[in-house]
């Protein structure tokens, strides 16, 4: 691809999922707040598509913003529309608190970015050309285990969460 | 295996094309921009197609006529509803959420025509053939919720809402059988790419090797595209039109654009992951496609018109406790029957 175009590409995303993140605190509408959350999402998974992950691209559109939905009907069914404009208002007593860690953490990672050299770039390191098969090695034979044990927290924690669901609706 | 029509069709136009601008970079963009024409072009035509095929089908099976005064054979008779819907007086409701109301029916067209990037229309005559392909389509198919959920939701009417609310849980519970029986699919070809499921048919169709795959997604496809003995989300005897209900004229008209592009995205994928795709003897892959395609699109169109509608509750109880275990089955039988396969072999 022209890097011109790419670079582009790039900021136009970058753009996008900024706009839209902070559309997701300033939303005094929790719906409205949920669907910036889901442009969130897709355009970073634009940024995933672009250096060649498109096995994650896809996942984060799956999982995360297909996750969305689901946030929006918790939303609706647990909060009132009357009570959410004046709810979603932040607190003003953690505003200086919060600011001054947003602070530190944004000069730290500076900080970092800054003296930590060469960072691995997309002309430094070679990319894979079938990036689901060199992620299924990596997760089932590398990884064995760990994947193993995660799909199996998983599993318990959607058994807690039928279990739960089902006494309260029973007893 | 011959090389497609199409694609020296495409290889003939890039040498135009290069002609007349002379510079490759421009022919091939100005090739690419023509394709999307292309599909959009294949889209809107195989929805007129399909509403004129769904009304006389539904004739046939209920024994009167279906359209039949305007043109020959009734033939013109989509093309004066889009006409009347177009010249329709553009109503929003006072209380909607005006732009999510007024954005909801475009948007919900993106998720759908998205999916025919990845369509292997012939040999070698797919848009973009990525790594990722199936998964790709499953990913984006299911974005398709979060705007019938939108639109209910802007539409502040309760009917409207409610049917939103059927859209998420029966979406969310197809999703599931539809991506366990392609997985049986995908376990057996090795690949997620598109153009390897359907070469990888070339010897027995799959829908021979997975008659249960088969099934299963035909029954989650049909929850899926929201047709008749699943079509709660619209169940007109109890929420009016669901979703669609404050929508009328252009707007509505795009909900049904985007129905019958999900039941065309349907048929495709039945056609590539269990029929074959465009492999068949004798006639150009193409019209293989075409035909295995709407034969598809008639048996959805014949389900529709034979079975009534089932209940909200049966339907979900039909996708947890029956699809999903069977599919679950399913892989594991498959994954039996390979180990099987390559111990004899």
């Amino acid at each position: 691809m022209n890097i011109d175009l790419s670079s582009g590409l790039f900021y136009f995303l970058a753009a996008v999922m900024l706009f839209s993140a902070l559309g997701i605190i300033y939303c005094r509408n929790l719906v409205h707040s949920a669907l910036f959350m889901a442009l969130c999402f897709i355009s970073v998974a634009g940024l995933y598509a672009m250096i060649n992950a498109d096995f994650l691209a896809a996942v984060q559109i799956m999982i995360y913003a297909g996750t969305v939905v689901i946030l929006i009907v918790l939303g609706i069914m647990i909060t009132r529309r009357t009570t959410m404009e004046r709810t979603s208002m932040p607190e003003k007593k953690y505003i200086f608190r919060a600011s001054v860690l947003a602070g530190i953490l944004f000069f730290l990672m500076s900080y970092i970015f800054i003296t930590a050299g060469t960072l691995p770039t997309l002309n430094t390191v070679t990319l894979p050309d079938d990036t689901v098969s060199a992620l299924a090695e990596l997760l089932l034979d590398r990884y064995m285990l760990a994947f193993e044990i995660a799909a199996v927290l998983l599993l318990a924690a959607m058994i807690g969460a039928v279990v739960l669901a089902k006494g309260a609706d029973e007893k | 295996m011959h090389e497609g029509l199409l694609v020296n069709l495409t290889v003939f136009l890039t040498r135009i094309a290069e002609f007349i601008f002379g510079n490759i970079f421009i022919a091939q963009l100005f090739i690419v921009l023509l394709e999307i024409v292309v599909i959009f072009a294949v889209i809107s035509l195989a929805v007129i197609i399909q509403v004129y095929m769904e009304r006389r089908i539904c004739g046939l099976i209920q024994d009167r006529f279906g359209p039949n005064r305007v043109g020959p054979f009734g033939l013109l008779q989509t093309v004066a509803d889009m006409i009347k819907l177009m010249s329709k007086e553009d109503i929003v409701p006072a209380k909607a959420e005006k732009l999510l109301w007024g954005i909801t029916p475009m948007l919900l067209f993106i998720p759908a025509a998205l999916v025919y990037a990845v369509f292997p229309f012939d040999n070698g005559v797919i848009f973009a053939d990525i790594g990722i392909g199936i998964f790709f389509v499953i990913a984006v198919m299911s974005q398709g919720v979060l705007l019938f959920l939108l639109g209910g939701y802007a539409s502040e009417n309760k009917y409207s809402f409610m049917g939103a609310m059927r859209a998420v849980a029966q979406m969310l519970s197809s999703e599931i059988p539809i991506a366990f029986s392609i997985l049986a699919i995908v376990m057996m070809t090795g690949s997620l790419r598109m153009s390897d499921i359907v070469s990888a048919q070339s010897g027995i169709w799959f829908i021979a090797v997975q008659p249960l795959a088969f099934i299963i997604f035909i029954i989650a496809m049909l929850m899926e595209t929201n047709r008749t003995p699943f079509d709660l989300v619209e169940g007109e005897a109890e929420i009016i039109a669901g979703p669609f209900t404050e929508y009328s004229g252009m707007r509505w008209a795009l909900f049904f654009l985007a129905e019958y592009t999900n039941l065309l995205a349907a048929a495709i994928l039945t056609v590539t992951l269990f029929l074959g795709g465009w492999q068949g003897p004798f006639l150009p892959g193409i019209s293989w496609f075409i035909l295995k395609v709407f034969a598809v699109i008639f048996v959805f169109m014949w389900i529709r018109w034979t079975f009534p509608r089932t209940r909200i509750d049966q339907m979900m109880a039909l996708s947890w406790k029956v699809l999903l275990p069977l599919a679950l089955f399913n892989i594991m039988a498959t994954g039996i029957g390979i180990y099987i396969y390559k111990w004899i072999y």
